[in-house]
């Protein structure tokens, strides 16, 4: 890789994104949660090719989860729909946080469309990780290389996962769905250095359950509201003082 | 499927109840996003935001599992989910290590505990 202060070829940058997938250990989790998508949607009836393009395009495990198994339950449209929505809110904070860092002047807004449909939980996590030390010029096709990468990993479990559905044991299809929480959890962990996203991380693993226990609606929508906002409250009250 | 069925009926299910009221959230964060700089003070609160609803879903989907993962009693998956915590902490902050160790707890723990 070049100096950070000089910008790469666009294509240099794309394969530069794409071989970061390897590296990281989200890549192997996206694996692992993705057979069990892919095991997940056999079970409920869906065909092959419905699955993959629910893969590509749903691109958020969490939705892809609750989309499966609400629809193959017979659940209404309207009912899926809203439950799909609710667990995507997460994702306006996260591309809101991340687009910045793409940005240049004179930049149109189009071009940041395939960027932040590849913003989900693991992209983002890497990103904020991996793009300070890419320049400016060549973040946008460093991401679209991540995401590209990421994408051909979860495609190739699904597929897996799908015609392996089967065979496979209920514990080990139980614990490729635990790779979500686990995973999300430990990177979540990795990437908070400051109070405020320390006390938020604290407050929604209290707040997220609770809400969903007293049957809040929206709970996962209130718990961000909430616990962010009280995190942010105390990192204010902190910075006045100091 | 209730109200749409066959092959095309299943397509437009998962364009109308999956892809869109998912990505609605990506495009309305590219419309909010503009002028707004890396520095900006409110985007310490948006990841506060971003971070509490990510742990909300990692709470709920370990109390509340989906699927198969619920035949693993409560206790197993959160205890698994400590000891996952605790690797990570103790083996130099390892994503991959704290993985490991709560997957092995989790197994583990499913076959002691079986119900």
């Amino acid at each position: 890789m070049s100096a950070p202060d000089q910008p790469m070829s666009t294509l240099a940058a794309f394969r530069a994104g794409f071989m970061a997938t390897w590296t990281s250990v989200f890549a192997y989790v996206l694996l692992g949660n993705y057979v069990g998508i892919g095991a997940l949607s056999h079970d409920f009836g869906f065909s092959i090719t419905w699955t993959l393009v629910a893969t590509v395009l749903v691109w958020a495990g969490p939705a892809q989860v609750i989309l499966v198994s609400t629809l193959g339950a017979g659940a209404s449209l309207f009912e899926v729909a809203v439950a799909v929505g609710l667990s995507g809110v997460r994702l306006l904070p996260m591309v809101v946080s991340m687009l910045p860092m793409l940005k240049r002047p004179g930049l149109r807004s189009w071009k940041l469309v395939l960027p932040a449909h590849f913003t989900a939980v693991s992209i983002w996590v890497e990103a904020l990780r991996l793009l300070p030390a890419v320049p400016r010029e060549s973040r946008i096709s460093f991401l679209n290389g991540l995401g590209t990468g990421y994408g051909v990993c979860a495609v190739a479990a699904t597929l897996a996962g799908y015609y392996l559905a089967a065979k496979m044991p209920t514990l080990i299809s139980a614990a490729l769905l635990f790779l979500t929480p686990l995973a999300f959890l430990m990177s979540t962990l990795r990437n908070v250095r400051m109070l405020v996203d320390r006390l938020a991380l604290g407050l929604g693993l209290l707040l997220g359950p609770l809400f969903a226990y007293w049957q809040v609606g929206l709970d996962l929508m209130w718990s961000g509201i909430v616990g962010g906002t009280a995190a942010y409250a105390v990192h204010r009250v902190r910075e006045a003082l100091r | 499927m209730t109200a749409l069925s066959g092959e095309f009926g299943a397509y437009l299910a998962l364009i109308l109840v999956g892809f869109l009221p998912n990505e609605i959230w990506r495009w309305l964060a590219v419309i909010f996003s503009r002028g707004l700089d890396e520095d900006a003070e409110i985007l310490v609160w948006v990841r506060a935001v971003a971070t509490a609803i990510l742990a909300g879903v990692i709470a709920k989907l370990t109390i509340f599992a989906p699927g198969v993962l619920a035949t693993v009693p409560t206790p197993v998956r959160l205890g698994a989910v400590l000891i996952g915590f605790l690797a990570f902490t103790l083996i130099r902050r390892s994503v991959f290590a704290g993985v490991i160790a709560g997957e092995a707890a989790l197994v583990l723990g499913a076959l002691v505990f079986a119900p």
